[in-house]
C-alpha cells in the first residue's frame, strides 16, 4: 500500500483543480483513501491524514469521520500526533459532539505531562472550548498549573480557569486562593491573563468585588509604570508599552471603580495622566483613550474629569480617522442620556458628520442627532435632520422619517411649523414612511383645527406635483375628503389661497382611483374622500355616478364600499350628513369617539378604529360592516354553516317601525370553487309577514374573497320569537347543490 | 449563546481571500455548523463589497465587526457589543505581525500551505477570545521551541511527519 500523498501535494494538487466539481472529485477520492487508511487502523501515517483531513474541512466538506481520529491522535506519545490531534479537536469536536467527552482522561494526563508545550497543549484545548463537565473535571488541575512558577504555563492556566468560571460559574470559589500573588508577577503574559481573570471574577460575583478593591492601588502602581517606563522592544507598539495591558487594566479598575468614591477617587489621577498625556497620531493611543473615556464616565469621577472625557471623544470626533470618529459617535450616544449638556457642546460636530461618505458614520452620527434634539435647537436641527433625509441613501430614510416625525412631535414650535415639517418629509420621503405614520399623521391634522385651510391646501397642491408616494397621497386624500369645502372657498390665512372649482377636486380624487400608481389602499381612501364629499360639494350627482361604477370594481374592498356608500345614497339618505360630517378632535387612545364605519361582530362596543382610520384593507372580512350610528347593537349571528358556505345574519330595527326586523344574509364560501346560481329563500310561520329584496349577486367568490348580501325584511307584529326556514340552492364545482335548514337561534333583540 | 454577564472578547476570527475563499476559522464559542456556515457567508458578503477607505467597523446583530485588509487576505473579528474596536484593530495588527515574523515576509501561500501553523500561533497568542501573550517576542519563541520537538520527534520515527 503505497503511502498516503502528503498534504502539501494534496493542497498542491486540489487547487489546480478548475471547478466545483473537479475539486469535489479530487476530495472524495482523498476521502476514500484517508478513510480506508483509518479502517486499517495506520498509527503512521494518521497524522498526516487528519492534517489532510482537517484541510478538505475548511474548504466546506464534511469531515465527521475524523473525529475518533483526532482522540487516536491525541492519545499518541508523538507531539507531532497530539498538535494536530488537538487541533482536530478543536475544528471538529466541540461540546455537542458526543464523542466529545472521551477527550478529558487524554486532557488529565496532559496537563501533567513533564513537557511544557504538551501541557500547553491540553490547557488551550480546555481554556478553548471544554464542556462544562469537563471543566468541572479538570478544574483541580487548572488550579494547580496556577501557582505553578512556569509564566508559560501560568498564563495559560489563568485564561484556561476564565473558561471555566465561564462555563461552570460555582467553581470560582476554588481559584480564589491561587490568585493572591498573581499581580506581582513581571510577566506581561502572566499579568495580562491574570487581570482577565480578576476581571471575570469580580463580573460574576459582587462578592469578590468588594474583596478584590484592595487591588486598585497596585493596579494604579502597575499602569502608572507601564506609562513611565522606557522603551521596551518586547512590548512597544508605536511607542506605547504594552497597550493590551493597558487598556485590561483600565477595564477592571472601571469595574472596582463603580459605585466606590474611595476607589474612584484612588484612581483618578492615573486616569488624568492617561488621559492626557497618550499620544493620539496612531490608532494604538486612541484605543487606550477610548478606554480611559469609558472608565472616567463609569466611575464616580470628579466632574473635572468627566469634561474632560467628553472633551476626548469631542477631539476624536475631528480626528482625521473613520475608526475613531465612528467610536466617538458610538460613545457620545451612550452618554447622552447622562451627560447630556457635555454633549451638546459638539452638536455641530455630530451634525457635520452626516455628511460623512461612511455609512456606518452617517447611521451613527443620525441617531445621536435625535438623540440630542430639545426645545431649543430644533429649528437648527431640524433643517439639518431634513437636509439629510433628501440626501441619504433610502436604507436611513425610514428610520431618519421616524425619527423627525417623533422629535416634531415632541417639541414643535408652532402648528404651522409642524405641519410644514410633515409635509416636507411626506414630500421628499414620502415612499420611505412607515405605515403607521399615516394615521398619526392624520390624527395630527385634525387635531390642528386653525390649519386646516393651510393643510389641505398644501397637500392638494402636493397632489397636483406627484402622486406616487401612497402616504403623502393617503393623507392628502383624506384631508381633501374632510376639508373639501376649505379648499373651494379660496380662504386661506397662512397663504395665499388657490383658487380651485369642485370638479377640479373630483378631476384629482378620481384620477387616483384610475391611477395605476395607487395602491388599493389609496383608492379605498380616495374614494372614502370623493363620497365625503358629497355632503361638503353641491355636485352630488357626480359623486353619485362615481361611487355607483365602483359598485362593480373588480377590487373587493372598494366594490363592497361603492355598495355601501350607494345605499348610503339610496336608503339612508337622511343619515348621509350626520354620517359624513367633520370628525371631531381624536384622543390618541380613545375607544369611543364617533366613528364613520363600526365594525361590529356581535359585540357591543365599537372597536377601535380611531387610530387607523379609514379601516386597512386586509382580507374582506366576513364580519359585517354596519353604516349606522344610530343603530343599537343587535348582535349578528350565523345562521348556516355546511359544506364551506357560511351565511350569517345580520340586525337593524328599521326605526319608523318597530314591529319590522331588517335583515341582511352575508354569504361566503369558503372553498376553492365558486358557487354559482346561488339562491336564498326563506320561510316564516303564519304570524310572521316575510319580503326578500334583491341580492346583490347569485355568485358567491372562492376562497371568501366576496360576500353576497340580501336584505329580508320581517314583519312580526305579535312580537313572538322569530324562527325561519331557509333553503338554499347553487352550483359548486358543476353539480347542483340543494340544502333546507332551519334557524332558530335569533338573538332576542331582533323580535322582542 | 447566552451570556449571564458582560464578556469582552472575540467571538470568532475569520481568515478570507477576496475571492471569499476562507483561511483560517476560530471560534471562541460554540456553535453549530450550521451557524458556522451562515456566519461565515454573512462576514464575507458584509466584508467583501467594502470599499476601500471606509471605516473597519460594522454591526451585524448584536456584534461588532471589526475587519481589516492585508494584502489578499481579510482578517475578520466578531466583537461582544461592549468591547473596544480600537483595540481590536490592534488585536489583528499583532497576529499578522506574529505570522509574518515566522514566515518571513508572509503572504497569502503561506497561510494556504501551513494553514495548521497559522493556526498553532493563533493559539499562542490568544486562548478563548482573549489575548494570552501580548510580548511581541515570546510567541515566536514559544514556536520555535515546540518546532524543534516536533522534528525531534520525528528524528525518532525516521519517518516523515506529513
Amino acid at each position: 500500500m503505497p503511502a498516503p500523498i502528503r498534504l502539501r501535494e494534496l493542497i498542491r494538487t486540489i487547487r489546480t483543480a478548475r471547478t466545483q466539481a473537479e475539486e469535489r472529485e479530487m476530495i472524495q477520492k482523498e476521502c476514500a483513501a484517508i478513510r480506508s487508511s483509518f479502517r486499517e487502523e495506520d498509527n503512521t501515517y494518521r497524522c498526516r491524514n487528519v492534517a489532510k483531513l482537517l484541510y478538505m474541512h475548511m474548504l466546506g466538506y464534511p469531515a465527521h469521520f475524523g473525529q475518533l481520529e483526532c482522540l487516536k491522535l491525541i492519545a499518541s506519545q508523538k507531539f507531532t500526533d497530539k498538535r494536530i490531534g488537538y487541533l482536530g479537536a478543536m475544528l471538529l469536536l466541540d461540546e455537542r459532539q458526543d464523542v466529545h467527552l472521551l477527550m478529558t482522561n487524554c486532557i488529565k494526563n496532559d496537563l501533567n505531562h513533564s513537557t511544557q508545550y504538551v501541557q500547553g497543549l491540553a490547557l488551550c484545548t480546555l481554556g478553548c472550548m471544554g464542556s462544562s463537565e469537563m471543566c468541572r473535571d479538570l478544574a483541580g488541575e487548572v488550579e494547580k498549573l496556577l501557582k505553578t512558577s512556569n509564566s508559560y504555563l501560568r498564563k495559560k492556566a489563568a485564561l484556561c480557569a476564565v473558561h471555566v468560571i465561564r462555563k461552570v460559574p460555582e467553581l470560582m470559589e476554588m481559584f480564589l486562593p491561587a490568585t493572591k500573588n498573581l499581580l506581582s508577577e513581571k510577566n506581561h503574559g502572566v499579568l495580562h491573563t491574570s487581570v482577565v481573570l480578576l476581571t471575570e471574577m469580580c463580573e460574576r460575583s459582587p462578592d469578590t468585588l468588594a474583596h478584590f478593591r484592595k487591588l486598585v492601588p497596585q493596579l494604579v502602581r502597575i499602569l502608572k509604570n507601564l506609562i513611565m517606563s522606557g522603551y521596551s522592544p518586547e512590548h512597544d507598539v508605536s511607542g506605547i508599552s504594552d497597550p493590551f495591558l493597558q487598556v485590561r487594566i483600565l477595564r477592571l479598575l472601571r469595574i472596582l471603580g463603580k459605585n466606590d468614591d474611595d476607589s474612584s477617587e484612588a484612581m483618578n489621577d492615573i486616569l488624568a495622566q492617561v488621559a492626557t498625556n497618550t499620544e493620539t497620531s496612531k490608532n494604538v493611543g486612541n484605543a487606550i483613550l477610548y478606554e480611559t473615556v469609558l472608565t472616567i464616565m463609569d466611575i464616580k469621577s470628579e466632574s473635572g474629569l468627566r469634561v474632560l472625557a467628553i472633551n476626548i471623544l469631542g477631539r476624536f470626533l475631528l480626528n482625521n480617522d473613520k475608526n475613531i470618529r465612528y467610536v466617538a459617535l458610538t460613545s457620545l450616544l451612550k452618554t447622552v442620556q447622562t451627560d447630556h449638556n457635555a454633549v451638546q457642546r459638539h452638536r455641530s460636530t455630530i451634525v457635520d458628520c452626516l455628511k460623512d461618505l461612511d455609512v456606518s458614520i452617517k447611521r451613527r452620527a443620525m441617531e445621536l442627532s435625535f438623540a440630542l434634539v430639545n426645545g431649543n435647537n430644533i429649528r437648527g436641527m431640524m433643517k439639518e435632520l431634513l437636509y439629510f433625509l433628501d440626501s441619504c441613501d433610502p436604507e436611513f430614510k425610514a428610520d431618519c422619517a421616524s425619527g423627525v416625525f417623533l422629535a416634531a412631535e415632541k417639541y414643535a414650535p408652532s402648528k404651522r411649523w409642524h405641519i410644514d415639517t410633515i409635509m416636507r418629509v411626506l414630500t421628499t420621503a414620502g415612499s420611505y414612511v412607515r405605515d403607521d405614520s399615516v394615521p398619526n399623521l392624520i390624527q395630527l391634522i385634525t387635531n390642528s383645527v386653525e390649519m386646516h385651510a393651510y393643510t389641505v391646501q398644501r397637500l392638494y397642491k402636493a397632489l397636483l406635483d406627484d402622486i406616487s408616494q401612497q402616504p403623502l397621497v393617503q393623507v392628502a386624500s383624506w384631508c381633501i375628503g374632510e376639508y373639501g369645502d376649505l379648499l373651494v372657498s379660496g380662504q386661506c390665512e397662512e397663504e395665499e389661497p388657490i383658487q380651485v372649482t369642485e370638479d377640479e377636486v373630483l378631476d384629482v380624487l378620481e384620477g387616483l382611483l384610475v391611477s395605476n400608481l395607487s395602491t388599493p389602499v389609496t383608492r379605498g381612501y380616495s374614494l372614502t374622500a370623493i363620497m365625503k364629499l358629497s355632503t361638503r360639494f353641491s355636485s352630488v350627482n357626480r359623486i353619485k355616478k362615481v361611487v355607483s361604477i365602483y359598485g362593480s370594481s373588480i377590487d373587493v374592498e372598494l366594490q363592497q364600499r361603492a355598495v355601501e356608500y350607494n345605499a348610503l345614497f339610496k336608503k339612508y339618505d337622511h343619515m348621509r350628513p350626520a354620517l359624513l360630517e367633520r370628525m371631531p378632535i381624536m384622543e390618541k387612545t380613545a375607544s369611543n369617539g364617533p366613528t364613520e364605519i363600526v365594525q361590529t361582530n356581535g359585540e357591543t362596543e365599537p372597536s377601535t378604529v380611531e387610530a387607523k382610520h379609514p379601516p386597512p384593507v386586509t382580507q374582506p372580512t366576513n364580519q359585517v360592516r354596519i353604516i349606522s350610528k344610530n343603530i343599537y347593537c343587535i348582535p349578528s349571528m350565523t345562521a348556516y354553516n355546511k359544506n364551506g358556505l357560511k351565511i350569517d345574519f345580520t340586525f337593524e330595527r328599521a326605526n319608523p317601525n318597530p314591529n319590522i326586523a331588517v335583515i341582511t344574509i352575508h354569504a361566503t364560501n369558503s372553498t376553492e370553487a365558486e358557487m354559482t346560481d346561488f339562491v336564498f329563500q326563506a320561510a316564516v310561520p303564519k304570524t310572521f309577514q316575510l319580503q326578500l329584496l334583491s341580492p346583490s349577486s347569485n355568485v358567491v367568490p372562492a376562497l371568501n374573497q366576496g360576500t353576497v348580501t340580501q336584505v329580508i325584511r320581517v314583519l312580526n307584529p305579535q312580537k313572538q320569537q322569530l324562527r325561519m326556514r331557509i333553503k338554499l340552492t347553487y352550483t359548486h364545482k358543476g353539480s347542483a347543490v340543494q340544502d333546507l335548514a332551519e334557524v332558530n337561534n335569533f338573538p332576542p333583540q331582533s323580535w322582542q | 449563546m447566552k451570556r449571564q454577564t458582560v464578556t469582552h472578547r472575540l467571538r470568532f476570527l475569520l481568515l478570507f481571500s477576496r475571492q471569499g475563499k476562507l483561511r483560517l476559522q476560530k471560534w471562541f464559542v460554540p456553535t453549530s455548523e450550521r451557524e458556522k456556515k451562515k456566519v461565515i457567508r454573512d462576514m464575507i458578503m458584509l466584508v467583501l463589497p467594502r470599499q476601500p477607505r471606509t471605516c473597519n467597523f460594522l454591526q451585524w446583530k448584536d456584534l461588532k465587526i471589526v475587519y481589516k485588509r492585508y494584502a489578499s487576505l481579510y482578517f475578520c473579528a466578531g466583537l461582544e457589543e461592549h468591547d473596544n474596536e480600537l483595540l481590536a484593530l490592534e488585536v489583528l495588527h499583532r497576529y499578522v505581525e506574529l505570522l509574518d515574523k515566522y514566515f518571513g515576509n508572509v503572504c497569502e501561500l503561506d497561510i494556504i500551505f501551513n494553514f495548521e501553523k497559522a493556526y498553532f500561533i493563533l493559539d499562542e497568542f490568544l486562548m478563548g477570545g482573549e489575548v494570552l501573550e501580548t510580548s511581541k517576542f515570546a510567541v515566536n519563541v514559544s514556536m520555535e521551541q515546540a518546532d524543534t520537538l516536533q522534528e525531534t520527534m520525528e528524528e525518532y520515527m525516521s519517518k516523515p511527519a506529513y
